[in-house]
């Protein structure tokens, strides 16, 4: 711990941040956009049909992360807490999703659960819930928000108790509340910790909203297999839709990593 | 001396599992008084420190600090913020500047406005003499410096009472004197302290009174040139041979 006393003026000046791993990025753009300027047909086409996927796909990623960020930091703190019984359910929690596959626990909540919702409401006779049909796309967040958020918690845990205990003691010793010690003390550098495996998450988490292509979500992967279905030229279509898929994750890391460096301390 | 002390611990007993760590111990502080507890490693001096902000728990006996009991999680915050503490490894917050490190709880526990927060900042890095690193961050600092850092730190929140937890065990040595000449002048002040060190040239200078700890009970207490030179129990001789070269 005991560093030699430095000036700041002796301080190397900070670089700039260089990636060179944008121009992966920039390729595979350029390979998209050489493919559809070059052979319109049919490589435009599959763009225009699938473009309307495109957006599901950012959307229901980006909505369900937002969610699983939020949801996984309560789970993991009350997993770190010392309620007993809360932390007994969240432990539960967390066992029993990761022991389930995502695309089992998306259909499980598109199909199985809106039959649930139906029983219930025949046995009341309750005719809204007789009713209920659910939406896709809010069905399908549901599920990947509740898969995920238990990885994610475990994320969060590992983060937390990462960091010395003593900073929680000096932040307490200070008089500040177990809840100010977090968000100013603990979080702020376990984050920093816990970026890579957060960015890891993320591109995991736009990667399986594939899946929800099985439970009517117009996302990417269903738009392609419809274009599939109708032109039957599944080469070009399944190239298109990986180049589409490749260009979002590695945007998805570069971004991550540009964050990495932009919150990184002062050494 | 007045006849109430501000820390009055009665009876405390703690146990980690099977370890009795305190048993029973007693021990009145009075406003200005300068302890120093020395003692074994395991003998439960930290132990007793951390109790008195409740850092620790203990499981048995009482402790009242300036009045308020240490019962209810209310009166725990209450003394915190009347009790300042440093600690062996610092415990500075690596992601904040140094003057940002002294502001934070100022802000949000005494609830300062940044200019006031940053004004009294200053005033305390120029009283432990380094007021040229406001804006640098921990890891750039020497460990003494480190350590003034956390001094000005618990004492911006204008604390009537400080705690020390070994405060210069992880320091180079020649970095021991810079933390102890801190501490001398805030016990020249009047500050309250209760020191665990086993610096005796800090205690012989500055304490009003010495303890030995030993096996989680107070040994024998008296003033620092007796319990240095004179002392009268056996484990405390055996102890000071092994410390004083």
């Amino acid at each position: 711990m005991n560093l030699p006393a430095r000036d700041s003026a002796q301080l190397p000046s900070p670089k700039r941040f260089r990636d060179p791993w944008w121009l992966l990025v920039l390729t595979i753009v350029l390979i998209v956009v050489a493919l559809v300027v070059l052979q319109p047909d049919p490589f435009r086409r599959i763009l225009l049909f699938v473009r309307d996927g495109i957006q599901v796909t950012i959307y229901v990623t980006l909505v369900s992360f937002a969610l699983v960020l939020f949801l996984g930091l309560i789970v993991g703190l009350i997993r770190l807490s010392k309620l007993t019984l809360l932390r007994g359910i969240a432990t539960i929690y967390v066992e029993v999703i990761r022991g389930i596959p995502v695309l089992v626990q998306l259909i499980f909540w598109y199909f199985a659960f809106p039959s649930l919702v139906q029983d219930i409401g025949r046995s009341v006779g309750w005719q809204p819930l007789i009713n209920y049909r659910p939406n896709p796309v809010a069905m399908a967040i549901l599920g990947l928000t509740i898969c995920y958020a238990a990885y994610m918690s475990e994320v969060y845990r590992a983060g937390i108790q990462s960091i010395p205990r003593g900073q929680m003691e000096a932040a307490r010793s200070l008089g500040m509340t177990y809840f100010q010690a977090m968000r100013y003390v603990i979080l702020p550098q376990a984050v920093r910790v816990i970026l890579p495996p957060v960015g890891n998450e993320f591109i995991t988490l736009l990667k399986d909203s594939s899946l929800t292509s099985v439970v009517a979500v117009p996302e990417l992967t269903r738009r392609g297999r419809e274009f599939m279905a109708a032109s039957f030229i599944p080469l070009q279509t399944w190239l298109m839709v990986s180049l589409l898929y490749l260009v979002m994750t590695l945007l998805a890391t570069r971004v991550v990593a540009w964050i990495e460096y932009r919150t990184r301390l002062e050494k | 001396m007045e006849r109430e002390p501000i820390i009055h611990i009665e009876n405390v007993h703690k146990w980690f599992g099977h370890v009795h760590a305190l048993r029973g111990v007693n021990l009145d502080v009075y406003k200005g008084e300068v302890v120093v507890i020395i003692g074994p490693s395991g003998s439960g001096k930290s132990t007793l420190l951390r109790c008195i902000n409740r850092l620790e728990e203990f499981d048995e006996g009482r402790i009242i600090v300036d009045g308020i009991p240490l019962d209810s999680a209310e009166n725990i915050n209450a003394v915190r913020t009347e009790v300042g503490m440093v600690f062996q490894q610092f415990n500075l917050f690596p992601h904040l500047t140094v003057l940002e490190n002294i502001c934070l709880a100022q802000r949000i526990v005494r609830k300062r406005k940044k200019e006031e927060a940053e004004a009294i900042a200053m005033e305390l890095l120029r009283k432990v003499g380094i007021p040229e690193k406001a804006h640098n961050y921990p890891a750039q600092l020497s460990g003494g410096q480190q350590q003034r850092v956390a001094i000005a730190r618990a004492l911006a929140m204008n604390p009537k009472i400080m705690l020390f937890d070994e405060p210069t065990s992880a320091l180079d040595p020649e970095m021991i004197q810079e933390v102890l000449d801190v501490m001398l002048n805030l016990a020249r002040e009047g500050m309250t302290m209760v020191v665990v060190s086993h610096e005796i040239g800090f205690a012989r200078a500055a304490a009003h009174r010495a303890i030995l700890m030993d096996e989680g009970q107070i040994v024998e207490e008296a003033p620092p040139d007796i319990l240095f030179n004179n002392p009268r129990h056996e484990r405390t001789r055996a102890f000071l041979s092994k410390v004083l070269h």
